[in-house]
């Protein structure tokens, strides 16, 4: 899963043609590193989806642009459009069910 | 990222993680267990010695609801205990807790004499201990007449003088205590009256055997072998003058159990655990409870409520699996200061019960 960053997010998220899923995660936060090997896994899984993530203390103002108030939150993007956000850990069967049809 | 830790293995293939560790087993750290338990999480209880925490050492406990007749502090804290341990919770007896870590997979690890413990969160009731003096022949004296525990201590003093220092409740209760055994107490208090509670301080008045000397500060243990004087000093009259003593007791105030967390979580300047109004500290996943919790009081009624708040603060955490972010100011509340707006950053309808929301 490649970092993201608060100057390249509007090309590689928001300005992108297709389907990105954003993993809003940060050092200090236990359940963000407990779900990110869960979305390493799928973004191996599911490759029409890119999978990036983003360290909410080096990009406030876009975990602020989005109503990031607990992480880890995952924010589902098709043509730049929030289709989809998930708060909090959880197993990947039950990632998998709720991101369902936005993985296709 | 080599992780031996999956939260989505089912729960016998990591059954060395616990769902909830609690540090201390005193009163507020058993209350966490018992609803920790009673929630269906795998929890332990780490206890160091004797269970109990500082009730386990008051001889009888007269304002915890329900014992209209007072219980031993003793025997409330092994009511606890057994509460905890008949819902499910583990106590594993432990001396000392050397640190508290995050892991790279989420969890957390406390490290004791005994073993590292692993669990998805952590509640922290360490509580306190008594405070030294710091006058010499304190520590020349531990166990030759110094105490800092009548109800260790008291029956040793059967028909002699001894002399408690302090005015709170704890030096005007025990006081009263070694009344039964000694002859002659005299309360060693730096002010001219006690911060006790009123009806303590009745029951000490009346008391022919207690003899209050005030204004004073005590500067010296002495004597030989044993314990033969307190050297006092009234801060008024600048008089020095050695009490007659066989037994000195301290109760001047009390330091909180938390040196392990230095650098892992917040602390007050005092040492005393930092946490917002729902028990949580400076790290998410980590909540705290009791006398070591940076609080107003310091009660048992005082540290069962917040152990009953941290448990069902800690089984919401893992039940979310979610971290609040920072304020915008990046200042997390120090107890009863200004609260972060807390509520509006909760999801919507998820309550945050317990806020109180900034105007």
């Amino acid at each position: 899963m490649e970092p993201v960053t608060q100057d390249d997010f509007d090309d590689v998220v928001v300005n992108a043609p297709g389907k990105v899923l954003v993993d809003f995660w940060a050092e200090w936060c236990g359940p963000c590193r407990m779900v990110g090997p869960v979305l390493e896994e799928m973004a191996a899984e599911y490759p029409d989806v890119t999978f990036v993530k983003l360290n909410v203390d080096e990009a406030p103002e876009i975990a602020q642009r989005y109503g990031v108030m607990n992480i880890p939150t995952i924010l589902a993007f098709e043509q730049g459009e929030v289709k989809q956000r998930i708060v909090g850990a959880m197993p990947k069967a039950k990632l998998v069910a709720e991101l369902g049809e936005f993985l296709g | 990222m080599g992780l031996d830790i999956r939260i989505d293995l089912p729960r016998t293939e990591q059954s060395d993680t616990y769902d909830v560790a609690i540090v201390g087993a005193g009163p507020s750290g058993l209350t966490a267990g018992i609803y920790c338990a009673r929630g269906r999480r795998s929890t332990v209880v780490l206890e160091r010695n004797m269970a109990g925490g500082q009730i386990a050492l008051t001889e009888l406990v007269e304002n915890y609801p329900g014992f209209p007749d007072g219980i031993s502090g003793f025997d409330l804290a092994d009511r606890m205990k057994r509460q905890a341990a008949q819902f499910g919770a583990e106590l594993r007896e432990i001396t000392t807790v050397a640190s508290l870590q995050p892991h790279e997979d989420g969890c957390f690890s406390i490290t004791t004499d005994q073993e590292s413990i692993r669990s998805r969160a952590v509640i922290l009731s360490p509580g306190v201990e008594a405070k030294r003096s710091g006058i010499p022949g304190e520590a020349e004296f531990i166990g030759r007449g110094v105490s800092w525990c009548a109800t260790c201590d008291g029956a040793l003093y059967k028909g002699r003088t001894v002399a408690v220092v302090g005015g709170g409740d704890a030096a005007v209760e025990e006081g009263l205590f070694l009344t039964k055994f000694a002859d002659k107490v005299y309360v060693v208090h730096r002010r001219d009256e006690l911060r006790a509670a009123k009806i303590a301080q009745e029951r000490a008045f009346a008391n022919p055997k207690m003899e209050f000397v005030w204004d004073s500060v005590p500067r010296r243990v002495v004597g030989d072998q044993m314990v033969e004087g307190l050297e006092v000093q009234n801060l008024k009259t600048k008089e020095v003058r050695t009490l007659p003593v066989n037994g000195v007791f301290f109760y001047i105030g009390q330091i909180p159990n938390t040196a392990f967390l230095q650098g892992v979580v917040e602390r007050d300047e005092a040492g005393y655990i930092l946490t917002d109004a729902l028990m949580r500290t400076s790290l998410c996943g980590v909540f705290a409870c009791g006398d070591a919790r940076s609080n107003p009081l310091k009660q048992i009624a005082m540290a069962v409520g917040e152990g009953a708040l941290a448990a069902v603060q800690a089984q919401r955490y893992l039940d979310e699996l979610e971290c609040p972010l920072p304020a915008a100011d990046g200042q997390r509340p120090a107890w009863g200061g200004p609260t972060v707006p807390a509520a509006s950053r909760e999801r919507p309808g998820s309550g945050g019960a317990g806020d109180t929301p900034t105007p």
